[in-house]
């Protein structure tokens, strides 16, 4: 049976927050013990129940999205940010909303909502607040008492605010995506590089941009790197999409 | 033995609403169209060969110069209103049981008017002289029976309804409001092909086969009330009042109250084991006004079906100038209620299709609760329709209300933009200038191409460098609308990082681009 040492509970944090020189101290005595067989510290049983339930509460992402995101998907209660790609955004909303899970979208007037419908967002279940005006805090606060996703696109947030909604985010188990600036987001998405495919002189149409995006955040996302990535997606762009459309009206 | 009703029904009345509200001559061939198939269809249409059930292309073939329109509930119940009210200024109990059909208890009328027939015939000048409308009138036994009737303008003696009722075929009972299609289906493939024999089989029969649905089939066939007779009066307090300060004046407003008013009476019936089956509607202007009409409805009502029925009964009052000030007193009451559970309806859910579970039910009270911060037109969701431009494509619909297509997404549309659509689509386009590589500015000529290949493009500040573009892509002018006929070209415009814009001009005299959508 394996069961936590909870004597060292406080002294691994101790050591984490005090800095290396009370870690080097306390090391020996939790990996001699860790080492005994049917041990665990209490760091470590806290590791796997914190993976169990993230891995129940994750929303999921397309899966060429998932190398983006630190935990391959939303994770719930956690505040990121996309800039400089409102497709991408959308995208990262398609799976969740396709699979029964509701979002809304605030202070948002010029979303596309053809683009979304074609990145995959279920439209009977995202919500619009076009317009919060001076309730924009209270507005996203109750939507995420009762959403899942909640995608704002922050005017004049001060980092009050900004950090409130972040706490009721976590506190509800809702995912709030910022289009812009967010203090103290997990996950920092930012469009650095595009690159469209489709025109030439005249002719064709815009098809696929190949993104790359810079992932930097807090804590598994700490250190910055760089995802490639297309959209839109392979599985996405060929349904819908049709020659004939406009040929009919070039010879017409 | 049910009660003797009369029945006044408006033949085809969502195309005559519709034809009234769009201002078209009776003459012409319309119809009605919900989900591309016909609802109904005029009587010019049907004798064009034009069916219920066709679809619009198959009803487009056989009478090219039909006339089409959506469909809509609140606009028929608008225009119904000026009908009921030149009912009810001859007979008291007016019970409106869908637009297009009203139901009057027959007894005192007829005896204060010496005889049905008599009153038959003043209802029918009544109505043709007040509201302009044609209608037809039958009597009998029962409100199924006298609909029966009215579709064939007879009037069936006292007690006679299930003779009446015996040679008439089996699909009758399927009526718009009660979707009994299944059971009508059912009963044909076992072979009771008309109403009489299936009213010959005994009740016990019935009901250890078909359950409570069949039972009140039966019920009906056999021309006894279309309800089972342990309907009662409910106590008083069940009904409920709201004092609204500011009054109400808009029918968005009174939507939006109608909604949270419908939840908590429908709640309180509930409560009780009760639902509504007719509903008293009463308001009190703030001049003393008193205002009231009754809904009756073969279905218990739904938290949705109240809302809804207060959301007609204002558009029709607030559109006849009905009441001269705002509506400072809402009051519902349940005239009539059934147990709830005796017609299996998901009571405690309300039966709302698509807000079935908790989740969705949590994420509606929040919407709700925006929708209480910042006013009823504030929390919207998309519904995609058919058109050519991203931005034409989409319909804002207010939280709550139906989402229903208008125009089928699936029709070719030429000059559509394929996918991707633009992320960003500008709620007002933004001016901006396309110039060729002198510096000129670039238009569309009426040999439909660009007089110069787009070099650079002015948002505001510097010219952009143009990488590549592709277009123009022409969009015919609607028939009789303002704007005229449009072109859009994409363009990829140099920078940290490239942008992928598409850009709009009209191609009138004075053409002017604009920024539309940007592929962001």
């Amino acid at each position: 049976m394996r069961f936590p040492v909870f004597a060292n509970q406080c002294v691994c944090t101790v050591g984490n927050r005090r800095g290396e020189e009370s870690v080097v101290t306390v090391e020996a005595p939790v990996a001699r013990l860790a080492a005994l067989p049917g041990v665990s510290t209490a760091s470590g049983v806290a590791a796997v129940a914190e993976h169990a339930q993230a891995a129940g509460r994750l929303l999921p992402v397309r899966p060429e999205l998932r190398e983006l995101l630190p935990s391959g998907g939303l994770r719930r209660g956690s505040t990121v940010v996309v800039r400089g790609s409102t497709s991408l955004l959308l995208a990262l909303l398609a799976e969740a909303t396709a699979t029964g899970a509701w979002a809304a979208a605030v202070a948002m007037p010029d979303l596309g909502l053809a683009a979304a419908e074609e990145a995959g967002v279920e439209l009977s279940r995202f919500a619009l607040v076009p317009r919060p005006g001076a309730e924009f805090a209270s507005v996203t606060a109750a939507l995420l008492d009762g959403l899942d996703l909640v995608a704002v696109a922050p005017v004049d947030t001060s980092s009050s605010v900004a950090r409130r909604l972040s706490v009721r985010a976590r506190h509800r188990g809702a995912v709030l995506l910022s289009l812009g600036p967010w203090p103290g987001a997990e996950v920092d998405l930012a469009c650095e590089f595009a690159e469209w495919s489709g025109l030439e002189a005249g002719y064709g149409q815009l098809r696929e941009r190949r993104l790359e995006v810079r992932v930097a955040g807090r804590g598994a996302a700490a250190r910055a790197r760089f995802v490639k990535l297309s959209l839109p997606g392979e599985t996405i762009a060929a349904p819908g999409f049709s020659w004939r459309e406009w040929t009919e009206e070039e010879v017409g | 033995m049910s009660a003797r009703m009369l029945v006044l029904w408006c033949p085809d009345w969502p195309v005559v609403a519709a034809a009234v509200a769009a201002d078209v001559p009776a003459h012409l061939p319309a119809a009605v169209f919900a989900a591309n198939r016909v609802v109904a269809c005029s009587a010019v249409a049907r004798t064009a060969g034009v069916r219920r059930g066709m679809r619009r292309r198959d009803a487009q073939s056989r009478c090219p110069e039909l006339l089409v329109f959506g469909v809509d509930e609140g606009r028929d119940a608008r225009l119904f209103e000026p009908v009921a009210a030149a009912v009810e200024e001859l007979v008291v109990g007016v019970e409106v049981v869908r637009p297009g059909l009203v139901a009057v208890p027959v007894t005192g009328a007829a005896g204060y008017f010496g005889g049905e027939l008599k009153l038959a015939e003043l209802l029918l000048d009544q109505v043709s002289g007040r509201a302009g409308v044609e209608c037809q009138i039958g009597v009998a036994d029962g409100l199924f029976a006298a609909t029966l009737a009215a579709h064939r303008s007879t009037l069936v003696e006292p007690g006679a309804t299930a003779e009446f009722l015996a040679p008439l075929g089996i699909h009758e009972l399927d009526q718009p409001d009660v979707d009994r299609t299944e059971l009508v289906d059912l009963l044909r493939r076992l072979g009771l092909r008309t109403l009489g024999a299936f009213a010959a089989l005994t009740e016990r029969d019935v009901v250890s086969r078909f359950g409570s649905e069949g039972l009140l089939a039966h019920r009906l066939a056999r021309g006894l009330s279309e309800r089972p007779p342990y309907r009662r009066r409910p106590p008083p307090e069940l009904g409920i009042t709201k004092e609204l300060d500011p009054p109400l004046e808009r029918i968005d407003a009174a939507a939006f109250v109608a909604k949270t008013l419908a939840e908590t009476f429908h709640a309180g019936l509930a409560a009780h084991g009760l639902a509504c089956t007719r509903l008293g509607i009463h308001a009190i202007t703030e001049h003393g006004e008193e205002l009231s009409r009754v809904w009756r409805c073969a279905e218990p009502l739904t938290p949705q079906g109240i809302a809804d029925r207060v959301r007609w009964q204002f558009e029709g009052w607030l559109r006849t100038g009905g009441p001269a000030s705002g509506v400072s007193v809402l009051r519902l009451l349940p005239e009539e209620t059934v147990e709830g559970n005796s017609l299996q309806l998901g009571l405690w859910r309300g039966g709302t299709p698509g807000l079935d579970d908790e989740q969705a039910d949590k994420a509606n009270r929040a919407l709700v609760r925006v929708q209480g911060l910042l006013g009823p037109d504030s929390v919207f969701t998309a519904v995609l329709d058919g058109g050519r431009g991203p931005a034409e494509r989409v319909r804002l619909v207010p939280w709550g209300d139906r989402r229903a297509t208008e125009s089928p997404p699936e029709m070719p549309w030429p000059g559509r933009l394929s996918q991707p659509s633009p992320a960003t689509v500008f709620e007002h386009a933004r001016p901006a200038r396309v110039l060729d590589s002198l510096g000129v500015d670039v238009e569309v000529r009426r040999r439909r191409q660009l007089t110069a290949p787009p070099a650079a493009v002015v948002l505001g500040g510097e010219p952009r460098e143009v990488l590549e573009w592709a277009g123009p892509w022409h969009v015919q002018g609607r028939w009789g609308a303002a704007a005229g006929a449009l072109a859009r070209i994409q363009v990829l415009l140099a920078g940290e990082p490239e942008l992928a814009l598409l850009l709009t001009t009209t191609t009138d005299k004075d053409p002017q681009w604009t920024v539309e959508g940007v592929y962001d």
